[in-house]
């Protein structure tokens, strides 16, 4: 799985979380899950358990902490699967 | 002074009906709600007829966006469903999701009795069971009791109190009268109040197994609700959601509101479990002092009150409710205000009972009528001398300028309000 493709999962993955649907329109690596997409924080957890089961991979608590960005993201699940 | 509190909006999801209009409607035409339900008596409950609302998860998809639609369930689905309805329904906008304008005089006071059940029942306890702790995400946050009043707090960007009282079958009534006390005393402007209950057969199945459900009618579910009848054996369980708003006269005039009635006064009190009061029956003493406390605070003679919406379940408590009411009144059962049961309808909703009651009796105080009791026709002896104040079906009445309603819970607690047509 490349990088555009993580990508691509990860939005599909954040696209009913997000509250700014123009921010979403416009997405990029850069753009923040919170501040930008402006994701409800107390949904970032169900998030986090989305991207475990789409993904198989297991994120623990202090890298997922680490997040900002939809990059930050596509970042983790990449690592976590090469490290798989 | 005391601010005057009005009515300005009203919305309600019930087993016969959604919306205000519609809800109506069903009160006139006498429509039951009451349905038979296969998945009760695949679970062994003796009682397998219940109200449950139509449509909540097509509305839900057309009132509410993907993300509002996270994490919801069947309480905060109906009680946002009529919180929206009573604010459009009172000429207000809702606000969009990227305002950061807060309304601070406005609140919400959105009850339940059973609380999230459905989301305990089928999300945390297995999971947890299952070792499965963390799979939870954020299911607390719909767990938590409040979660009616916080939901429609954010949805409608609420500044003033929020939360989400509970007192079993009066909850929806004690709702109304805190907002209505709030707003009264000049702490808030406008209140959003009322109740919200789901309809999952886990806490339908505690009921049962008290045996205080109705298990006789399965097979004639629109019979099977029978307030006042001497074949009365026990309530019918319902869900649903019933919410007032609730204005300071001024700001209603101020911003040229339409006015559905005034509420005059209010009392919640508890029997203490004493003098034949027990958790499930009620002292007549306690129940006596807050009808009478109501009215008193509104200023009406008993002989006033045109009609009684009841408390009326189908339970032996029906005859002690009715007398209840005509010793604290003191008036004869000729001279009572004509007495009706809302739940012949659409059955016990438990915490959103009072608030949909109160919004049939604002209806029926707007519209000029009282709608029938259904499956009454065999009243139960002892309310023989009250049998020409009991229509078994809708009355006109266009000049009727005050109801009460009245709720009594489980715990022996009572909550009574007196509306009036807004006279100037």
């Amino acid at each position: 799985m490349d990088q555009k493709e993580v990508f691509e999962k990860v939005v599909a993955i954040l696209r009913p979380f997000a509250k700014n649907k123009d921010a979403l329109a416009n997405v990029a690596p850069e753009t923040a899950i919170q501040k930008d997409l402006k994701v409800n924080s107390a949904r970032l957890v169900d998030i986090v358990l989305e991207i475990e089961e789409i993904f198989g991979i297991q994120v623990k608590d202090e890298e997922a902490e680490k997040v900002r960005t939809v990059g930050d993201a596509v970042s983790l699940v990449l690592r976590q699967k090469a490290s798989a | 002074m005391a601010e005057r509190v009005v009515v300005t909006g009203l919305g309600v999801v019930a087993p016969n009906a959604n919306g205000a209009g519609a809800f109506a409607r069903a009160l006139r035409e006498g429509k039951s709600g009451i349905r038979f339900h296969p998945h009760l008596r695949d679970c062994g409950l003796a009682c397998q007829v219940g109200g449950i609302p139509e449509g909540v998860k097509e509305l839900s998809v057309e009132y509410f966006s993907e993300e509002e639609l996270l994490a919801s369930n069947e309480q905060t689905a109906c009680a946002s469903i009529a919180a929206i309805d009573a604010w459009k329904d009172a000429g207000l906008a809702r606000p969009t999701a990227d305002s950061d304008q807060v309304d601070w005089d406005t609140g919400a006071i959105i009850g339940t009795g059973c609380g999230a059940m459905d989301v305990v029942a089928e999300r945390v306890v297995p999971l947890v069971n299952a070792g499965q702790a963390r799979r939870l995400g954020s299911t607390m946050e719909q767990a938590f009791i409040s979660a009616n009043s916080a939901r429609v707090a954010g949805l409608l960007a609420l500044g003033n109190q929020v939360s989400t009282n509970s007192s079993a079958c009066s909850t929806g009534n004690e709702a109304v009268v805190e907002a209505f006390v709030r707003i009264r005393e000049g702490r808030a402007q406008r209140m959003l109040a009322g109740g919200s209950e789901g309809y999952s057969k886990y806490a339908w199945a505690g009921a049962d197994a008290m045996k205080v459900l109705c298990r006789k009618h399965n097979d004639e579910p629109e019979k099977a609700s029978r307030p006042m009848s001497a074949t009365a054996g026990g309530f019918v369980p319902a869900g649903g959601a019933g919410i007032l708003l609730l204005e300071s006269l001024s700001l209603a005039r101020t911003r040229g509101a339409r006015i559905y009635a005034e509420v005059l006064g209010g009392y919640v009190n508890c029997g203490g479990h004493r003098m034949g009061g027990t958790m499930s029956a009620p002292n007549p003493e306690g129940v006596r002092r807050c009808i009478r406390a109501a009215v008193a605070m509104a200023g009406v003679r008993p002989e006033e009150i045109d009609a009684i919406n009841g408390h009326l379940t189908a339970t032996f408590a029906d005859p002690l409710e009715i007398e209840s009411w005509s010793v604290a009144l003191g008036l004869p059962p000729s001279k009572m205000p004509l007495i009706h049961a809302t739940k012949s309808l659409i059955g016990h909703a438990l915490g959103a009972a009072g608030g949909i009651e109160c919004v049939a009796s604002v209806l029926e105080l707007d519209q000029g009528f009282v709608h029938g009791s259904l499956n009454c026709e065999d009243l139960h002896p002892a309310l023989a001398a009250y049998a020409d104040r009991i229509p078994h079906t809708t009355v006109r009445l266009p000049d009727m300028k005050v109801i009460a309603k009245a709720s009594f819970g489980f715990g022996d607690v009572n909550a009574c309000i007196v509306f009036r047509k807004f006279e100037n």
